[in-house]
């Protein structure tokens, strides 16, 4: 039970991506120039996360090990394809905005990452819980960069206007510079925070 | 003369890591030495020509006139990846030399967004044969520039005081984005 519950909360915080696991850096940094978009790719690498980590879990014992990268892209591009037809059908609008960062889930490297270092070794339950977990602590970083970067950027947040008329957006947060800075800060922010709580901070 | 803007435009304007965020993994990972990310540059723009000229080729004549548009993401991703698993068999029979240069960059280009997205690219801007090999050719020159400049400047990074909750990974990308601002200077070139 206490496995169940470390394996549940782990992406929330001890290896909470794109900032404590630094992969999966592209999409956290080109979709967040909105709220909207950076939970639409959170949500999207969630279910491609849960369903790869339960179907590598469920063959692991099938898939030799010599071929088991291809195996694992294989698996990880068709739910990538699924997610893809999934939004431009019921989500067109969100589809043409996140554009090709969606087939680039594909490259995304926490699915083949967690595939590796979870899914590959462990019973398919936890490995689906894992991949809710780090996917939806993935969503909740990307939701918070894209509200950081719309607020200060376009002084709206989900679209809605929070600022008055006098307010001058500070375009550069929603240009590309302002997602590196955005993202370094925010990374240092919790490092920063990680000391004050004494944790020791793993990163290179 | 379209050509040498589209060139002057993918290395500069919309330089693929500092405009369109492309790479970024290697490009923190790689870039603490000069030395080694020459050589992943290197490899990214042998591999991701070749990949983008495979991927174009196969969209064109093989997807498109069987109504398989929607296979592009999986068959793309495979194209890329035996791909660099041949070009790592024949570099290691026929040229040892570039194979001790590039060979251990070659598995991580597999991952690297930066070529599968130069050959989505390539596919959304409508590209002819010969835009296509030249927008992947200067794409991954630009990642190149990018990353060797990076370097330097993380050389220097890493004997400079900086504050102990920024080191790291923070910096980097803190650095990145003070580069890609100044890139945002070449945006009246092109336009």
């Amino acid at each position: 039970m206490s496995r169940f519950l470390s394996v549940l909360l782990h992406g929330f915080w001890k290896d909470l991506p794109p900032f404590r696991l630094v992969l999966g850096l592209c999409p956290a940094l080109a979709v967040t120039a909105s709220a909207n978009n950076g939970l639409g790719m959170g949500m999207s690498v969630t279910f491609v996360l849960i369903f790869s980590n339960l179907v590598i879990s469920l063959l692991r014992n099938v898939i030799p090990n010599k071929v088991r990268i291809a195996s694992y892209i294989v698996i990880i591009a068709t739910l990538v394809v699924i997610v893809e037809m999934i939004l431009q059908a019921y989500f067109f609008g969100l589809s043409q905005q996140l554009g090709i960062y969606i087939p680039l889930i594909v490259v995304n490297c926490i699915i083949l990452g967690r595939a590796e270092a979870f899914a590959s070794r462990n019973t398919p339950f936890l490995s689906a819980v894992d991949g809710l977990s780090i996917g939806l602590g993935f969503t909740m970083s990307l939701t918070v960069v894209g509200s950081i970067r719309e607020m200060l950027g376009a002084g709206t947040w989900f679209g809605m206007s929070l600022a008055s008329a006098e307010f001058e957006p500070f375009a550069f947060m929603i240009k590309a510079p302002g997602a590196f800075i955005c993202l370094g800060l925010l990374l240092g922010l919790m490092n920063a925070f990680s000391h004050w709580r004494g944790e020791n901070v793993i990163q290179k | 003369m379209d050509l040498v803007l589209l060139a002057i435009s993918a290395i500069f304007v919309n330089n693929i890591l500092l405009a369109q965020y492309l790479g970024n993994c290697p490009f923190c990972g790689v870039s603490k030495k000069l030395s080694t990310s020459l050589g992943m540059g290197a490899a990214v723009i042998f591999v991701a020509t070749l990949a983008s000229i495979f991927t174009w080729l196969v969209y064109y004549y093989l997807l498109e006139p069987l109504g398989l548009k929607y296979m592009q993401t999986l068959v793309f991703i495979l194209i890329i990846a035996s791909l660099v698993q041949f070009v790592e068999i024949f570099l290691k029979k026929f040229s040892k030399p570039l194979y001790n240069a590039l060979g251990i960059y070659l598995p991580l280009i597999t991952t690297n967004c930066a070529v599968m997205g130069i050959a989505l690219l390539n596919i959304k801007h409508e590209f002819g044969f010969w835009e296509m090999v030249v927008f992947s050719i200067s794409s991954a020159a630009g990642f190149t520039l990018a990353i060797i400049l990076f370097a330097s400047i993380r050389e220097r990074l890493f004997i400079s005081h900086v504050p102990s909750f920024m080191k790291g990974t923070a910096i980097a990308l803190v650095t990145a984005g003070i580069m890609s601002l100044s890139f945002m200077g070449f945006s009246g070139m092109v336009n």
